[in-house]
Protein backbone atom coordinates (compact mmCIF):
# COMPACT_ATOMS: atom_id res chain seq x y z
CA UNK A 1 0.00 0.00 0.00
CA UNK A 2 2.36 2.28 1.45
CA UNK A 3 6.41 2.88 0.58
CA UNK A 4 8.65 5.18 1.59
CA UNK A 5 11.95 4.98 -0.20
CA UNK A 6 15.67 6.86 0.79
CA UNK A 7 13.57 9.54 2.18
CA UNK A 8 15.66 12.53 3.35
CA UNK A 9 14.63 15.30 4.89
CA UNK A 10 16.42 18.39 6.85
CA UNK A 11 15.86 22.02 8.36
CA UNK A 12 18.30 24.08 9.08
CA UNK A 13 21.22 23.00 8.45
CA UNK A 14 19.84 19.61 11.25
CA UNK A 15 18.98 15.91 9.72
CA UNK A 16 15.68 15.45 10.43
CA UNK A 17 15.35 12.32 8.51
CA UNK A 18 17.97 10.12 7.04
CA UNK A 19 17.57 7.81 4.14
CA UNK A 20 14.20 6.68 5.84
CA UNK A 21 13.03 3.36 4.15
CA UNK A 22 9.51 1.81 5.46
CA UNK A 23 6.67 -0.40 3.74
CA UNK A 24 3.17 -0.35 4.97
CA UNK A 25 0.71 -3.23 3.96
CA UNK A 26 -3.04 -3.29 3.18
CA UNK A 27 -5.42 -3.39 6.19
CA UNK A 28 -2.80 -2.89 8.87
CA UNK A 29 -2.88 -1.13 12.06
CA UNK A 30 0.74 0.18 12.58
CA UNK A 31 2.35 2.40 15.76
CA UNK A 32 5.31 4.77 15.15
CA UNK A 33 6.59 5.26 18.11
CA UNK A 34 10.10 6.48 18.95
CA UNK A 35 11.70 9.67 21.65
CA UNK A 36 10.66 13.10 21.35
CA UNK A 37 12.04 14.91 18.23
CA UNK A 38 13.10 11.26 16.24
CA UNK A 39 11.18 12.94 13.38
CA UNK A 40 7.75 10.87 13.88
CA UNK A 41 5.46 13.79 12.78
CA UNK A 42 7.91 15.22 9.90
CA UNK A 43 7.31 11.51 8.58
CA UNK A 44 3.41 11.41 8.77
CA UNK A 45 3.75 15.08 6.92
CA UNK A 46 5.93 13.57 4.18
CA UNK A 47 3.81 10.86 3.71
CA UNK A 48 0.17 13.47 3.05
CA UNK A 49 2.55 15.58 1.22
CA UNK A 50 2.30 19.04 3.81
CA UNK A 51 5.89 18.68 3.88
CA UNK A 52 8.25 17.58 0.79
CA UNK A 53 11.62 15.39 1.37
CA UNK A 54 14.32 16.69 0.39
CA UNK A 55 14.97 13.58 -1.49
CA UNK A 56 13.30 9.83 -1.95
CA UNK A 57 10.34 8.32 -3.34
CA UNK A 58 6.95 7.52 -1.51
CA UNK A 59 4.82 5.12 -3.51
CA UNK A 60 0.91 4.37 -2.66
CA UNK A 61 -1.22 1.96 -4.67
CA UNK A 62 1.57 1.37 -6.61
CA UNK A 63 1.92 5.13 -7.75
CA UNK A 64 4.44 7.35 -7.49
CA UNK A 65 2.88 10.51 -4.97
CA UNK A 66 6.28 12.12 -4.46
CA UNK A 67 5.54 15.19 -6.53
CA UNK A 68 1.71 15.41 -5.73
CA UNK A 69 -0.09 18.32 -3.38
CA UNK A 70 -1.84 17.32 -0.11
CA UNK A 71 -5.66 17.33 -2.19
CA UNK A 72 -4.30 14.87 -4.70
CA UNK A 73 -3.32 12.60 -1.79
CA UNK A 74 -6.44 13.35 0.29
CA UNK A 75 -8.41 12.20 -2.88
CA UNK A 76 -6.40 9.13 -3.67
CA UNK A 77 -7.58 7.88 0.10
CA UNK A 78 -4.94 9.24 2.81
CA UNK A 79 -5.93 10.71 5.70
CA UNK A 80 -4.65 13.22 8.28
CA UNK A 81 -5.65 14.01 11.85
CA UNK A 82 -3.54 16.63 13.38
CA UNK A 83 -1.52 16.69 16.57
CA UNK A 84 -3.08 20.12 17.05
CA UNK A 85 -6.40 20.29 15.57
CA UNK A 86 -7.49 23.49 13.81
CA UNK A 87 -10.11 25.96 14.51
CA UNK A 88 -12.37 27.37 12.08
CA UNK A 89 -14.19 30.80 12.95
CA UNK A 90 -17.59 30.27 11.52
CA UNK A 91 -17.39 26.47 9.86
CA UNK A 92 -19.49 24.11 11.92
CA UNK A 93 -19.05 20.17 13.18
CA UNK A 94 -21.46 19.63 10.60
CA UNK A 95 -19.68 21.12 7.75
CA UNK A 96 -16.66 19.76 8.46
CA UNK A 97 -17.78 16.16 8.86
CA UNK A 98 -19.71 17.05 5.10
CA UNK A 99 -16.65 17.92 3.93
CA UNK A 100 -14.61 15.35 5.34
CA UNK A 101 -17.17 12.30 3.92
CA UNK A 102 -16.87 14.08 0.70
CA UNK A 103 -20.29 14.58 0.11
CA UNK A 104 -23.48 15.49 2.11
CA UNK A 105 -23.57 13.29 4.84
CA UNK A 106 -26.58 11.87 6.28
CA UNK A 107 -27.50 13.35 9.31
CA UNK A 108 -27.70 10.14 11.40
CA UNK A 109 -24.66 9.13 9.65
CA UNK A 110 -22.52 12.45 11.06
CA UNK A 111 -24.37 11.47 14.63
CA UNK A 112 -22.79 7.90 14.41
CA UNK A 113 -19.21 9.15 13.98
CA UNK A 114 -19.63 12.09 16.82
CA UNK A 115 -21.35 9.48 18.99
CA UNK A 116 -18.36 7.21 18.58
CA UNK A 117 -16.14 9.73 20.04
CA UNK A 118 -18.52 10.26 22.81
CA UNK A 119 -19.83 13.85 21.88
CA UNK A 120 -23.74 14.11 21.36
CA UNK A 121 -24.86 15.15 18.22
CA UNK A 122 -27.12 17.31 18.76
CA UNK A 123 -25.28 19.67 21.18
CA UNK A 124 -22.45 19.35 18.75
CA UNK A 125 -23.47 19.29 15.07
CA UNK A 126 -24.16 22.95 14.71
CA UNK A 127 -21.41 24.41 16.35
CA UNK A 128 -18.64 25.95 15.26
CA UNK A 129 -15.03 24.42 15.67
CA UNK A 130 -13.75 27.62 17.31
CA UNK A 131 -12.19 28.50 20.22
CA UNK A 132 -15.20 28.29 22.28
CA UNK A 133 -14.31 24.05 22.07
CA UNK A 134 -11.88 22.92 24.62
CA UNK A 135 -8.68 20.73 23.25
CA UNK A 136 -10.46 17.42 24.36
CA UNK A 137 -13.58 18.41 22.19
CA UNK A 138 -11.54 19.41 18.86
CA UNK A 139 -9.58 16.04 19.22
CA UNK A 140 -12.44 13.86 19.14
CA UNK A 141 -14.14 15.91 16.39
CA UNK A 142 -10.53 15.53 14.63
CA UNK A 143 -11.02 12.25 14.98
CA UNK A 144 -14.75 11.58 13.76
CA UNK A 145 -13.61 13.48 10.90
CA UNK A 146 -11.11 11.07 10.00
CA UNK A 147 -13.80 8.30 10.53
CA UNK A 148 -16.66 10.04 8.46
CA UNK A 149 -13.47 10.19 5.18
CA UNK A 150 -12.96 6.89 5.35
CA UNK A 151 -9.52 6.72 3.84
CA UNK A 152 -7.78 3.79 2.71
CA UNK A 153 -4.81 5.40 4.95
CA UNK A 154 -5.58 7.04 7.92
CA UNK A 155 -2.54 8.57 9.49
CA UNK A 156 -3.28 10.05 13.33
CA UNK A 157 -0.27 12.55 14.70
CA UNK A 158 -0.21 11.80 18.55
CA UNK A 159 -3.83 11.15 18.85
CA UNK A 160 -4.17 10.53 22.48
CA UNK A 161 -2.08 14.23 23.59
CA UNK A 162 -4.55 16.10 25.13
CA UNK A 163 -7.25 13.76 25.20
CA UNK A 164 -8.43 12.76 28.69
CA UNK A 165 -9.06 9.16 30.29
CA UNK A 166 -12.34 8.29 29.24
CA UNK A 167 -11.69 9.53 25.26
CA UNK A 168 -8.64 7.55 25.80
CA UNK A 169 -10.51 4.45 26.59
CA UNK A 170 -13.29 5.01 23.67
CA UNK A 171 -9.90 6.25 21.30
CA UNK A 172 -8.31 2.54 21.32
CA UNK A 173 -12.28 0.94 19.98
CA UNK A 174 -12.47 3.72 17.82
CA UNK A 175 -8.96 3.10 15.93
CA UNK A 176 -10.05 -1.04 16.18
CA UNK A 177 -13.72 -0.39 14.50
CA UNK A 178 -12.30 1.84 11.63
CA UNK A 179 -9.54 -0.60 10.92
CA UNK A 180 -12.76 -3.38 10.91
CA UNK A 181 -15.04 -0.97 9.38
CA UNK A 182 -12.86 0.47 6.37
CA UNK A 183 -10.46 -2.40 5.34
CA UNK A 184 -7.77 0.33 5.32
CA UNK A 185 -4.96 0.87 7.30
CA UNK A 186 -4.14 3.06 10.07
CA UNK A 187 -0.65 5.21 10.42
CA UNK A 188 -1.12 6.24 14.77
CA UNK A 189 2.45 7.77 16.07
CA UNK A 190 2.04 7.50 19.81
CA UNK A 191 4.05 6.99 22.38
CA UNK A 192 1.32 5.34 24.68
CA UNK A 193 1.48 1.24 25.42
CA UNK A 194 -1.96 0.65 25.14
CA UNK A 195 -2.06 1.94 22.01
CA UNK A 196 1.26 0.03 21.22
CA UNK A 197 -0.45 -3.12 22.92
CA UNK A 198 -3.27 -3.14 20.31
CA UNK A 199 -0.84 -2.32 16.53
CA UNK A 200 -0.51 -4.81 13.85
CA UNK A 201 3.09 -4.01 13.70
CA UNK A 202 5.36 -1.58 15.13
CA UNK A 203 8.00 0.71 14.09
CA UNK A 204 10.54 2.12 16.53
CA UNK A 205 12.17 5.84 15.23
CA UNK A 206 14.97 7.05 16.25
CA UNK A 207 17.66 9.78 15.37
CA UNK A 208 15.52 10.30 12.19
CA UNK A 209 16.35 6.58 11.31
CA UNK A 210 13.88 3.43 10.91
CA UNK A 211 15.71 1.71 13.93
CA UNK A 212 13.04 -1.07 13.87
CA UNK A 213 10.16 -2.47 12.23
CA UNK A 214 8.28 -5.66 12.45
CA UNK A 215 5.78 -7.52 14.25
CA UNK A 216 4.21 -6.16 17.75
CA UNK A 217 5.07 -9.39 19.60
CA UNK A 218 8.62 -8.75 18.13
CA UNK A 219 9.07 -5.46 18.39
CA UNK A 220 7.56 -4.62 21.64
CA UNK A 221 9.42 -6.35 23.88
CA UNK A 222 12.62 -4.91 22.31
CA UNK A 223 11.41 -1.36 23.01
CA UNK A 224 10.41 -2.22 26.60
CA UNK A 225 13.62 -4.28 28.20
CA UNK A 226 15.80 -1.39 26.85
CA UNK A 227 13.99 1.34 28.93
CA UNK A 228 15.49 1.42 32.46
CA UNK A 229 12.94 2.78 34.91
CA UNK A 230 14.62 5.60 37.04
CA UNK A 231 14.18 3.79 40.75
CA UNK A 232 16.08 1.06 39.46
CA UNK A 233 19.36 2.93 38.73
CA UNK A 234 22.02 1.78 41.05
CA UNK A 235 23.25 4.43 43.78
CA UNK A 236 26.39 5.08 42.33
CA UNK A 237 24.64 6.17 38.68
CA UNK A 238 23.91 10.50 38.87
CA UNK A 239 20.46 9.98 39.03
CA UNK A 240 20.29 9.16 42.81
CA UNK A 241 22.86 11.69 43.56
CA UNK A 242 20.35 14.36 42.45
CA UNK A 243 22.32 15.64 40.10
CA UNK A 244 20.83 16.45 36.39
CA UNK B 1 -42.10 43.28 -11.99
CA UNK B 2 -39.31 42.13 -14.14
CA UNK B 3 -36.68 39.35 -13.80
CA UNK B 4 -34.06 41.89 -12.31
CA UNK B 5 -36.40 43.14 -9.80
CA UNK B 6 -37.36 40.15 -8.75
CA UNK B 7 -34.16 38.94 -8.04
CA UNK B 8 -33.22 41.57 -6.27
CA UNK B 9 -35.91 41.21 -3.81
CA UNK B 10 -35.13 37.32 -3.34
CA UNK B 11 -31.16 39.09 -2.78
CA UNK B 12 -32.12 41.28 -0.48
CA UNK B 13 -35.52 40.16 1.88
CA UNK B 14 -35.79 36.40 0.46
CA UNK B 15 -38.95 36.96 -1.23
CA UNK B 16 -40.29 35.15 -4.33
CA UNK B 17 -43.90 35.81 -4.04
CA UNK B 18 -45.91 38.58 -1.70
CA UNK B 19 -44.74 38.58 1.34
CA UNK B 20 -46.92 37.17 4.22
CA UNK B 21 -47.95 40.28 6.60
CA UNK B 22 -47.21 44.00 6.10
CA UNK B 23 -44.98 44.96 3.51
CA UNK B 24 -43.82 48.21 1.72
CA UNK B 25 -41.69 47.96 -1.13
CA UNK B 26 -40.22 50.88 -2.39
CA UNK B 27 -38.91 50.89 -6.10
CA UNK B 28 -37.26 53.34 -7.77
CA UNK B 29 -38.31 55.84 -5.40
CA UNK B 30 -41.73 55.25 -5.54
CA UNK B 31 -43.65 53.34 -3.57
CA UNK B 32 -44.50 50.04 -5.39
CA UNK B 33 -46.69 47.98 -3.51
CA UNK B 34 -47.93 47.58 0.34
CA UNK B 35 -49.60 45.81 2.63
CA UNK B 36 -51.06 46.51 6.30
CA UNK B 37 -52.84 44.01 8.60
CA UNK B 38 -54.61 44.72 11.53
CA UNK B 39 -51.99 45.39 14.15
CA UNK B 40 -48.94 46.47 11.95
CA UNK B 41 -49.68 49.84 10.45
CA UNK B 42 -47.58 51.87 7.58
CA UNK B 43 -48.14 55.65 6.71
CA UNK B 44 -46.25 57.90 4.21
CA UNK B 45 -44.25 60.72 5.50
CA UNK B 46 -46.09 63.82 4.69
CA UNK B 47 -42.81 66.12 5.53
CA UNK B 48 -40.20 64.24 3.79
CA UNK B 49 -39.77 60.88 1.88
CA UNK B 50 -40.61 57.68 3.82
CA UNK B 51 -42.68 55.71 5.92
CA UNK B 52 -43.61 55.53 9.51
CA UNK B 53 -44.09 51.56 10.63
CA UNK B 54 -46.22 51.58 13.86
CA UNK B 55 -46.79 47.98 15.50
CA UNK B 56 -49.42 47.88 17.91
CA UNK B 57 -48.69 46.81 21.69
CA UNK B 58 -48.37 43.05 21.93
CA UNK B 59 -48.49 42.11 18.59
CA UNK B 60 -46.47 38.48 18.27
CA UNK B 61 -45.61 36.47 15.44
CA UNK B 62 -46.62 38.93 12.51
CA UNK B 63 -43.51 40.67 10.34
CA UNK B 64 -42.81 43.26 8.19
CA UNK B 65 -41.10 43.45 4.90
CA UNK B 66 -39.70 47.06 3.52
CA UNK B 67 -37.33 46.49 0.70
CA UNK B 68 -35.93 49.21 -1.38
CA UNK B 69 -34.51 48.05 -5.04
CA UNK B 70 -33.02 50.69 -7.32
CA UNK B 71 -32.67 49.62 -11.00
CA UNK B 72 -32.17 53.33 -12.85
CA UNK B 73 -28.75 54.77 -13.00
CA UNK B 74 -28.29 58.18 -11.73
CA UNK B 75 -31.03 57.79 -9.21
CA UNK B 76 -29.99 58.71 -5.43
CA UNK B 77 -32.89 57.62 -3.30
CA UNK B 78 -33.05 59.28 0.29
CA UNK B 79 -35.96 57.69 2.82
CA UNK B 80 -36.71 58.10 6.51
CA UNK B 81 -38.31 55.69 8.01
CA UNK B 82 -39.41 55.22 11.23
CA UNK B 83 -40.43 52.59 13.54
CA UNK B 84 -42.62 52.54 16.34
CA UNK B 85 -42.96 49.05 18.37
CA UNK B 86 -45.76 49.22 20.70
CA UNK B 87 -44.58 47.64 24.41
CA UNK B 88 -44.69 43.74 24.59
CA UNK B 89 -44.84 43.66 20.90
CA UNK B 90 -42.53 40.83 19.41
CA UNK B 91 -41.93 40.74 15.45
CA UNK B 92 -39.59 40.47 12.79
CA UNK B 93 -38.64 42.82 10.26
CA UNK B 94 -37.02 42.46 7.46
CA UNK B 95 -35.40 45.18 5.19
CA UNK B 96 -32.54 46.11 3.05
CA UNK B 97 -31.30 47.43 -0.48
CA UNK B 98 -30.18 46.21 -4.15
CA UNK B 99 -29.19 47.76 -6.63
CA UNK B 100 -29.42 46.91 -10.34
CA UNK B 101 -26.81 49.31 -12.58
CA UNK B 102 -26.37 48.50 -15.60
CA UNK B 103 -25.86 52.44 -16.43
CA UNK B 104 -22.38 54.44 -16.05
CA UNK B 105 -23.98 56.95 -13.17
CA UNK B 106 -24.05 56.71 -9.99
CA UNK B 107 -27.18 54.72 -7.96
CA UNK B 108 -27.56 55.81 -4.19
CA UNK B 109 -29.70 55.21 -1.64
CA UNK B 110 -29.61 56.21 1.79
CA UNK B 111 -32.10 54.81 4.42
CA UNK B 112 -32.01 56.50 7.69
CA UNK B 113 -34.43 53.84 9.87
CA UNK B 114 -35.38 54.61 13.55
CA UNK B 115 -36.93 52.25 15.74
CA UNK B 116 -38.06 53.88 18.95
CA UNK B 117 -39.13 50.12 20.94
CA UNK B 118 -41.42 50.36 23.68
CA UNK B 119 -41.10 48.80 27.00
CA UNK B 120 -40.79 44.87 26.85
CA UNK B 121 -40.89 44.71 23.45
CA UNK B 122 -38.91 42.50 21.10
CA UNK B 123 -37.77 42.77 17.52
CA UNK B 124 -35.50 40.63 15.08
CA UNK B 125 -34.26 43.33 12.25
CA UNK B 126 -32.14 42.03 9.08
CA UNK B 127 -31.38 43.98 6.61
CA UNK B 128 -29.41 43.25 3.69
CA UNK B 129 -27.47 45.16 1.45
CA UNK B 130 -26.31 43.91 -2.70
CA UNK B 131 -25.35 45.18 -5.22
CA UNK B 132 -24.86 44.00 -9.67
CA UNK B 133 -25.49 45.37 -13.11
CA UNK B 134 -22.94 45.56 -15.33
CA UNK B 135 -22.52 49.61 -15.64
CA UNK B 136 -19.42 50.96 -14.74
CA UNK B 137 -21.43 53.26 -12.27
CA UNK B 138 -20.97 53.32 -8.65
CA UNK B 139 -23.39 51.37 -6.52
CA UNK B 140 -23.56 53.39 -2.56
CA UNK B 141 -25.50 52.57 0.13
CA UNK B 142 -25.44 54.23 3.09
CA UNK B 143 -28.10 52.69 6.04
CA UNK B 144 -28.12 54.86 9.14
CA UNK B 145 -29.82 52.79 12.03
CA UNK B 146 -31.02 54.84 15.54
CA UNK B 147 -32.29 52.38 17.85
CA UNK B 148 -34.31 54.05 20.64
CA UNK B 149 -34.37 51.12 23.47
CA UNK B 150 -36.92 51.51 26.62
CA UNK B 151 -37.10 49.77 29.81
CA UNK B 152 -36.46 46.11 29.00
CA UNK B 153 -36.73 46.05 25.27
CA UNK B 154 -34.72 43.99 22.65
CA UNK B 155 -33.48 44.03 19.66
CA UNK B 156 -31.46 41.43 17.49
CA UNK B 157 -30.00 43.15 14.40
CA UNK B 158 -28.42 41.15 11.62
CA UNK B 159 -26.96 43.30 9.05
CA UNK B 160 -25.53 41.66 5.81
CA UNK B 161 -23.83 43.39 2.94
CA UNK B 162 -23.38 40.60 0.32
CA UNK B 163 -21.78 41.55 -2.58
CA UNK B 164 -21.57 44.54 -5.28
CA UNK B 165 -21.64 47.53 -3.18
CA UNK B 166 -19.09 50.43 -4.44
CA UNK B 167 -18.73 52.39 -1.28
CA UNK B 168 -21.02 52.34 1.73
CA UNK B 169 -21.20 54.21 5.12
CA UNK B 170 -22.74 52.22 7.62
CA UNK B 171 -23.86 54.05 10.96
CA UNK B 172 -25.89 52.86 13.82
CA UNK B 173 -26.76 54.57 17.10
CA UNK B 174 -27.99 53.09 19.86
CA UNK B 175 -29.55 54.64 23.54
CA UNK B 176 -30.31 51.86 25.81
CA UNK B 177 -32.53 52.37 29.12
CA UNK B 178 -33.31 50.07 32.08
CA UNK B 179 -32.77 46.15 31.24
CA UNK B 180 -32.52 46.92 27.63
CA UNK B 181 -30.69 44.86 25.21
CA UNK B 182 -28.73 44.82 21.78
CA UNK B 183 -27.45 42.02 19.71
CA UNK B 184 -25.97 43.13 16.35
CA UNK B 185 -24.50 40.94 13.82
CA UNK B 186 -22.37 42.53 11.10
CA UNK B 187 -21.27 40.25 7.95
CA UNK B 188 -19.46 42.67 5.22
CA UNK B 189 -17.49 41.66 2.02
CA UNK B 190 -15.82 43.96 -0.26
CA UNK B 191 -14.20 43.32 -3.35
CA UNK B 192 -12.07 45.01 -6.13
CA UNK B 193 -11.39 48.71 -5.09
CA UNK B 194 -15.04 48.84 -2.87
CA UNK B 195 -15.10 50.11 0.07
CA UNK B 196 -16.96 49.87 3.49
CA UNK B 197 -17.22 51.69 6.73
CA UNK B 198 -18.92 50.85 9.76
CA UNK B 199 -19.55 53.10 13.02
CA UNK B 200 -21.30 51.30 16.02
CA UNK B 201 -21.80 54.27 18.68
CA UNK B 202 -23.93 52.67 21.44
CA UNK B 203 -24.87 54.84 24.61
CA UNK B 204 -25.49 51.76 27.70
CA UNK B 205 -27.63 54.15 29.90
CA UNK B 206 -29.83 52.42 31.76
CA UNK B 207 -28.80 49.73 34.49
CA UNK B 208 -28.31 46.20 33.45
CA UNK B 209 -28.30 47.35 29.60
CA UNK B 210 -26.20 44.97 27.67
CA UNK B 211 -25.18 45.25 23.89
CA UNK B 212 -23.07 42.47 22.09
CA UNK B 213 -21.58 43.86 18.55
CA UNK B 214 -20.00 41.10 16.44
CA UNK B 215 -18.89 42.13 12.97
CA UNK B 216 -17.20 39.41 10.84
CA UNK B 217 -15.55 40.99 7.12
CA UNK B 218 -13.62 40.18 4.03
CA UNK B 219 -11.75 42.33 2.27
CA UNK B 220 -10.43 41.29 -0.76
CA UNK B 221 -8.33 42.41 -4.41
CA UNK B 222 -7.78 46.08 -3.30
CA UNK B 223 -10.53 47.00 -1.28
CA UNK B 224 -10.73 48.55 2.05
CA UNK B 225 -12.92 48.31 5.27
CA UNK B 226 -13.38 50.50 8.21
CA UNK B 227 -14.75 49.49 11.52
CA UNK B 228 -15.25 52.51 14.20
CA UNK B 229 -16.89 51.38 17.43
CA UNK B 230 -17.60 53.32 20.22
CA UNK B 231 -19.54 51.23 23.38
CA UNK B 232 -20.26 54.03 26.48
CA UNK B 233 -21.07 52.32 29.59
CA UNK B 234 -23.13 55.19 31.92
CA UNK B 235 -24.49 52.53 34.53
CA UNK B 236 -24.03 48.95 35.73
CA UNK B 237 -24.26 47.48 32.13
CA UNK B 238 -22.23 45.08 30.26
CA UNK B 239 -20.97 45.52 26.36
CA UNK B 240 -19.24 43.65 23.61
CA UNK B 241 -17.62 44.19 20.83
CA UNK B 242 -15.98 41.82 18.55
CA UNK B 243 -14.11 42.68 15.24
CA UNK B 244 -12.71 39.77 13.03
CA UNK B 245 -11.73 40.36 9.65
CA UNK B 246 -9.74 38.49 6.84
CA UNK B 247 -7.65 40.38 4.37
CA UNK B 248 -6.98 38.47 1.11
CA UNK B 249 -4.45 40.02 -1.92
CA UNK B 250 -4.41 43.20 -1.05
CA UNK B 251 -7.36 44.39 0.58
CA UNK B 252 -7.03 46.50 4.23
CA UNK B 253 -9.32 46.86 7.22
CA UNK B 254 -8.77 49.40 9.95
CA UNK B 255 -10.43 48.74 13.21
CA UNK B 256 -10.17 51.96 15.97
CA UNK B 257 -12.25 50.30 18.49
CA UNK B 258 -13.56 52.22 21.56
CA UNK B 259 -14.44 51.52 25.03
CA UNK B 260 -15.95 54.17 27.63
CA UNK B 261 -16.60 53.56 31.28
CA UNK B 262 -18.55 55.86 32.72
CA UNK B 263 -19.80 54.13 36.00
CA UNK B 264 -17.35 52.09 37.93
CA UNK B 265 -19.93 49.17 37.47
CA UNK B 266 -19.98 49.15 33.92
CA UNK B 267 -18.04 45.92 32.17
CA UNK B 268 -16.91 46.60 28.82
CA UNK B 269 -14.87 44.54 26.42
CA UNK B 270 -13.24 44.77 22.95
CA UNK B 271 -11.96 41.76 20.63
CA UNK B 272 -10.55 42.71 17.51
CA UNK B 273 -8.47 40.46 15.31
CA UNK B 274 -7.44 41.12 11.27
CA UNK B 275 -5.14 38.47 9.28
CA UNK B 276 -5.34 36.64 6.21
CA UNK B 277 -6.34 32.80 6.53
CA UNK B 278 -4.48 30.85 8.48
CA UNK B 279 -1.89 28.36 6.34
CA UNK B 280 -2.92 25.59 8.98
CA UNK B 281 -6.78 25.66 7.99
CA UNK B 282 -6.50 25.91 4.55
CA UNK B 283 -3.67 22.22 4.97
CA UNK B 284 -6.60 21.19 7.42
CA UNK B 285 -9.14 21.66 4.55
CA UNK B 286 -6.54 20.30 1.78
CA UNK B 287 -5.80 16.69 3.74
CA UNK B 288 -9.70 16.13 3.33
CA UNK B 289 -10.02 16.43 -0.43
CA UNK B 290 -10.85 19.83 -0.96
CA UNK B 291 -8.39 22.53 -3.63
CA UNK B 292 -6.66 25.37 -2.22
CA UNK B 293 -9.42 27.75 -3.71
CA UNK B 294 -12.22 25.77 -2.53
CA UNK B 295 -10.92 25.77 0.88
CA UNK B 296 -10.15 29.35 1.12
CA UNK B 297 -13.88 29.41 -0.47
CA UNK B 298 -14.85 27.37 2.61
CA UNK B 299 -13.34 29.31 5.05
CA UNK B 300 -14.83 32.59 3.83
CA UNK B 301 -18.42 31.41 2.93
CA UNK B 302 -18.07 29.64 6.98
CA UNK B 303 -16.99 33.00 8.35
CA UNK B 304 -19.41 34.92 6.35
CA UNK B 305 -21.97 32.59 7.49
Amino acid sequence: MLELKDICFSRDSKNILKDVNLKIDNNKMVVITGPNGSGKSTLAKIIMGIEKPDSGTIIFDGKDITNLSITERAKMGIGFAFQQPVRFKGLTVKDLIEISAGDSIKVCDACDVLADVGLCAQEYLNREVNSELSGGELKRIEIAMLAAKKSKLTIFDEPEAGIDLWSFNNLISIFEKMHDDIKGSIIIISHQERILNVADEIVLVKNGKVEKHGPREEILPQIFNKVKPCHKLEKSEKCSEGRA
Amino acid sequence: MDKIEKNLLKQIADIEKTPMGAYNIRENGKLSARNTTANIDIVTKKDKPGIDIIIKANTKNESVHIPVILTQGGLNDLVYNDFYIGENADVIIVAGCGIHNSTCDTAEHDGIHTFHIAKGAKIKYIEKHYGEGEGTGDRILNPQTIINLDENASMEMESVQIKGVTSTVRETYANMKKGSSLVISERIMTTGKQTAKTVFDVNLDGEDSSVHVASRSVAEDNSLQEFISNVKGNAKCFGHVECDAIIMGNGRVISDPKIEANNVDASLIHEAAIGKIAGEQLTKLMTLGLTEKEAEEQIINGFLK
